[in-house]
């Protein structure tokens, strides 16, 4: 007993990870929820006198090209943005899982037919699929969501579909399956945690990339319209003024660098956890 | 034999499908490619004249088969938005043809760099045993993947342009004009699309070593006396590469279908902008045959990923 | 460093008749001269209206500069190229029997002088000797006949230049003289005439390349890189062209263009944003002039609630122009309030005075509540994204009008579907975008008349289409210029259209480079610009 308590204690210790992680990630979750309901200055109104403003204690990023205080754009972005790519990431995984899965176990006709389908996704510019999902669907951000998790899935399905190729005749799956095991069960209870260290890499990095993503949609009219923001289209917004007021372009820089460190921060914690 | 067969069979049959998909997706998004060649200046006249010319007043069906049948034998068209002179339109082969090598030679480049410094990193990474290193790594790499791309663009801009002048950000060189500048331009944006690749990459591995690590066959080695180096090269890494051969696929298939933003920066005449720009001008035959370049590549990469699969993974070879 | 050009005089005492290419400025407005005049390039460039310091030195003759395009060009053919952008750039390659001059009046090109019939229905063009094409040939009247006759439509039966369409005969007089007959009197046409003369069937030569009697003659094209051209040792204008070689390079992406200005890779780049032209005045010459566009929050006058005037009247209450001048021009645009450019002094009137420049909220609200909507409405106003400008200014223009309880929303759409949905099949509510004038004073007036293709905006007003028809039928510019401004006025009190600004054209110069000189017309002349000397 003694020994575990001390090395229970150690890791508490160690594991610097879950607590800068869990940090981060809570000041995120924290500004996004207030920001749904309180920002320190509206987001909209636009004032000439303030164009351009440096950070101050009044305007802690500064103001942007309108007079606005980015900081409560930001804080409204983040709760939006954090809403998108966590969707997205979380439709496109459950798909790659579900689809990979079963294609790289199975393989055959299904691994063929998904396989083809998931080809011409992966050939198909997000772009144009995209424009497609709003001639058809409308515009709003449930269609984002949709477009992005679409374009997002077959990197999921390829990752997971290459494991459980691996790992589908590993030792402890044969043996599972000449004890009769039900095949779900060695899909999702047997396989599927072996790959998660591996999987949860493209998690990361799919989160990433749809916060980014997104933004190239607003371009095309998809994603959230002008004067809403997502992190994304900040980011773009900024870019403009880049060396007159690099703060502009920092601000959802660094939120979204800082989001994304804290989420695989808070990752890598409960990996370690878990041990 | 019967399985490369097998392999020409399905990629026949995608390229098939996204060509429909694509002539789809053009009949259900808005705009009409004759309105974006007249813009502002359009007259009914023109307008039906020219829609009489590109063939655009015929049924979508005859339409398809028609492209279907001079792309089967081997006319790609021209494109509805880009002169060659006076009074003929670039063909699209032409069009294609000229950026093509600016691509490839880029993804070949960031790959380059990306399996140079990533695969040994990774290793690296798994290996050691330095709490501090660990942490910078894992810091580093993370915040590589977070750097918008635009971003990273600037700052190799920046960095090896203005401040230490290595190469003059825009003054890009043709490759047909010289070659040597032209690779020597493309190295800089090749860094910048490699950085967030590396990172990637690099985390890629550690992980599954580490995953590969905690395995049987490794706990077994260990018992028989295995040096701990002697089972990361010869037994770990060998099966750690199998999910990392499949990301490096999808890098590949990603850099070789264009990569939009870092030729935006660095001016480069690549295959992204251009699909890019056709898609919102409505470039139809331009966009179509893009689109089957890319899943040909796509196709392609996924095959040898599979090939390699079979060398590396002997329990895929035995079946 | 004075250049003038060549001045070609006819002395001409015929009362009605018109000669043109003549001596004056245009001041006199008695008779049609008033808009073909000569030019001093030079002090055009300078007038009051450019601002900016130009390097001074002797100039050189020599050189290669690289200009920074924002579009790829749409035609190599000057007369099927529509795309503003690509005429710009064709300006320097192709050139008319007359043709733009930086004052906005017309000078002669590859003609030497033209006589007006008294009935106003003949034009005799006698060209100019020696004026040579790219490819050594001489201009001939064949080339003249041939290059009219395609663009009237005469060839073919589809007119290439609607206004051309008036165009029955183009005949050959002498081996130096053209006659152009056409069935009505229209004082505008001969602003048509400033399309290209082009080698006699050169457009149905299989591969041809573009050949015209420019200062440049073109080298190569290739898409998405640019258009290089280089210089015509023959040119006719004495001493131009400068540069030996032009380089028009594409770079659609404003701030990769900051980028290669910053690292010296273009030389020269117009149409800056604001924060492009801030932050290149710290390195560069920064010169800016009133460019040819006019930006309008574009209301369709055919849908709910926007068909009743005196909602459109409250939206022009609401707008505060000297804000979005502000916030997106900089505070160097010109506020205004119809459509016609300021520049064309003689037919633009001043109506800012009609509902202000700054926003009268009180008197927005009075409107909208005797229009029946006391709690305002949603508009939607659907913005080509692509612009980043038009969606600066739509962002404004949604606060402003929360301001009066109208609910206002942007919805950004691509380029191509702005053409189909809002321009052609004008499905819109309002839209933020600009309209680029040409040098005919009408162009920009004549699309609001409700019958005209490119009536965007549904403007239905009989008053204004009867003042048109006025137009028509005159004669004489002067009294066309009485009707131009009866024209504004009424668009102006019928709200039609909340015309903004009439933003600056911002250029960003290298500091070695001098003699840029700005036009009131899209072109971009690169044959007065040289290096100064060391």
């Amino acid at each position: 007993m003694k020994v575990f308590n001390m090395s229970s204690a150690k890791g508490k210790k160690v594991n610097i990870y879950l607590i800068i992680g869990a940090v981060m990630t809570g000041i995120i979750v924290v500004m996004a929820i207030v920001g749904i309901f309180w920002t320190p200055y509206s987001t909209t109104a636009m004032s000439a006198k303030e164009r351009f403003a440096a950070p101050s204690w009044q305007h802690l990023f500064g103001t942007d090209n309108f007079g606005r205080d980015i900081f409560s754009r930001v804080m409204k972005a983040v709760g939006t943005s954090a809403l998108i790519s966590v969707l997205v990431v979380a439709i496109s995984a459950v798909a790659g899982i579900v689809l990979g899965a079963i294609t790289g176990y199975f393989g055959g006709v299904v691994d063929a037919v998904v396989m083809r389908i998931v080809d011409a996704i992966n050939g198909f510019p997000s772009i144009l699929l995209a424009l497609v999902i709003i001639s058809l669907l409308g515009k709003g951000r449930q269609n984002v969501v949709l477009a992005l998790a679409i374009a997002f899935t077959p990197s999921f399905v390829r990752i997971v579909r290459g494991e459980f190729i691996r790992l589908r005749d590993a030792d402890y799956v044969v043996r599972a399956r000449l004890m009769g095991v039900a095949k779900p069960r060695i899909l999702f209870v047997h396989i599927l945690p072996n790959i998660f260290s591996t999987f949860w890499v493209s998690v990361t990095i799919g989160l990433n990339n749809a916060i980014l993503a997104e933004s190239g949609l607003s371009y095309l009219g998809i994603g959230v319209q002008a004067p809403d923001a997502t992190l994304g289209s900040l980011l773009s917004d900024a870019q403009a003024s880049l060396a007159s007021s690099p703060w502009y372009a920092l601000a959802p820089g660094l939120t979204i660098v800082w989001t994304v460190l804290g989420v695989a921060m808070l990752s890598e914690g409960i990996g370690k956890l878990k041990k | 034999m019967k399985y490369f067969i097998k392999k020409i069979v399905t990629l026949i049959i995608t390229l098939l499908l996204v060509s429909i998909l694509a002539f789809l997706a053009f009949q259900i998004i808005p705009g009409d490619v004759v309105h974006s060649i007249l813009g502002t200046e359009a007259t009914p006249e023109r307008e039906e004249a020219l829609r009489e010319e590109l063939g655009l007043d015929r049924p979508p069906v005859e339409r398809y088969l028609n492209w279907g049948k001079d792309v089967l034998r081997g006319d790609f068209g021209v494109s509805y938005r880009y002169s060659k002179n006076m009074n003929e339109m670039m063909p699209v082969k032409e069009l294609i043809g000229d950026k093509l090598p600016v691509t490839l030679w880029l993804a070949l480049l960031s790959v380059g760099i990306t399996v140079l410094i990533a695969i040994p990193l990774g290793v690296l990474w798994a290996g050691t045993k330095n709490k501090f290193l660990d942490g910078v790594l894992n810091v580093l790499t993370q915040t590589s993947m977070a750097i918008p791309a635009f971003f990273l663009g600037i700052l190799v801009t920046y960095l090896f342009g203005i401040a230490f002048k290595m190469f003059r950000p825009g003054a890009y060189v043709s490759y047909k004009t010289d070659f040597g500048g032209f690779i020597h331009y493309l190295i800089f944006p090749a860094i910048a699309i490699a950085i967030p690749k590396i990172g990637m990459t690099a985390r890629f591995l550690r992980n599954s070593t580490l995953t590969e690590l905690t395995s049987d066959y490794v706990r077994t080695a260990r018992s028989k006396g295995a040096s701990e180096k002697r089972i990361l090269f010869k037994h770990v890494l060998r099966n750690a590469m199998l999910p990392v051969v499949t990301f490096l696929g999808m890098i590949i298939a990603e850099v070789v279908a264009g990569s939009i933003v870092v030729e935006q920066v660095f001016a480069l005449p690549g295959i992204g902008r251009l699909l890019i720009s056709s898609i919102s001008t409505r470039d139809f035959p331009v966009v179509e045959i893009l689109i089957l370049y890319i899943t040909f590549v796509v196709i392609i990469v996924y095959f040898i990923v599979d090939v390699l699969y079979r060398v590396l993974d002997p329990r895929i070879r035995e079946k | 460093m004075k250049k003038y050009l060549s001045i070609f005089f006819v002395t001409l005492l015929a009362m009605a008749a018109l000669t043109g290419c003549s001596g004056g400025t245009g001041e006199s407005s008695g008779d049609n001269t008033s808009n073909v005049s000569t030019t001093d390039t030079t002090q055009a460039g300078t007038s009051d209206n450019v601002t900016g310091v130009t390097a001074t030195g002797e100039a050189t003759y020599g050189g290669t500069v690289v200009v920074g395009i924002q579009q790829d060009i749409d035609s190599l053919d000057p007369h099927t190229a529509t795309a503003a952008g690509t005429k710009e750039i064709l300006f320097n390659i192709f050139e008319g029997l007359v043709k733009n001059a930086p004052n906005g009046d017309l000078i002669c090109a590859v003609a030497e002088s033209y006589e007006l019939s008294e009935d106003g229905l003949v034009y005799t063009f006698t060209l100019r000797q020696g004026v040579k094409f790219h490819n050594g040939d001489l201009v001939t009247a064949e080339d003249v006949k041939y290059s009219i006759e395609r663009c009237a439509g005469l060839l073919d039966g589809t007119p290439l230049v609607s206004t051309m369409k008036t165009i029955t005969a183009v005949d050959i007089i002498d081996e130096k003289t053209v006659q152009v007959t056409v069935d009505s009197v229209n004082p505008e046409l001969i602003y048509s005439f400033t399309y290209a003369i082009i080698p006699n069937g050169s457009a149905d030569v299989e591969g041809a390349d573009p050949i015209g009697t420019g200062p440049f003659r073109y080298v190569s094209y290739t898409p998405q890189e640019g258009i290089i051209v280089e210089k015509n040792e023959d040119y006719w204008q004495e001493g131009l062209p400068y540069l030996d070689r032009v380089e028009f390079k594409i770079i659609t992406d404003d701030k990769t263009a900051t980028l290669e200005l910053q690292a010296g890779t273009v030389q020269l780049f117009s149409y800056l944003t604001d924060e492009q032209a801030t932050e290149l005045s710290k390195t560069m010459q920064v010169l800016s002039a009133p460019s040819s566009t006019v930006q309008a929050l574009f209301l369709n006058n055919a849908v709910e609630p926007l068909n009743d005037v005196k909602v459109r009247q409250a939206i022009m209450y609401a707008l505060d122009k000297d804000e979005i001048n502000l916030f997106v021009g900089g505070g160097d645009a010109t506020v205004i309030s119809s459509s016609m450019l300021p520049t064309l002094e003689k037919y633009y009137v001043d109506l800012n005075d009609v509902y202000g420049t700054g926003a009268n909220v009180e008197a927005a609200k009075q409107l909208l509540t005797e229009a029946g909507y006391p709690d305002g409405f949603d508009l939607v106003i659907s913005v080509p994204s692509n612009y980043p400008v038009h969606m600066q200014t739509a962002e404004v223009i949604v606060e402003q009008l929360k301001a009066v309880g109208i609910n206002a929303s942007i919805d950004a759409i691509e380029w191509t579907s702005w053409l189909s949905d809002v321009y052609t099949n004008r499905e819109y509510a309002a839209t933020v975008c600009a309209l680029t004038g040409d040098s005919t004073p009408g162009y920009l007036l004549s699309r609001f008349v409700s019958t005209s293709s490119k009536n965007f905006i549904n403007f239905n007003s009989a008053e204004y289409d009867e003042v048109y028809e006025k137009v028509v039928a005159a004669t004489t510019m002067e009294e066309r210029g009485d009707y131009y401004k009866e024209l504004q006025k009424i668009l102006v009190d019928e709200a039609g259209t909340g015309f903004t600004l009439c933003i600056a054209n911002k250029v960003a110069v290298a500091n070695n480079l001098a003699g840029y000189v700005f036009y009131p017309v899209y072109v971009q002349d690169m044959s007065t610009v040289y290096y100064v000397a060391e």
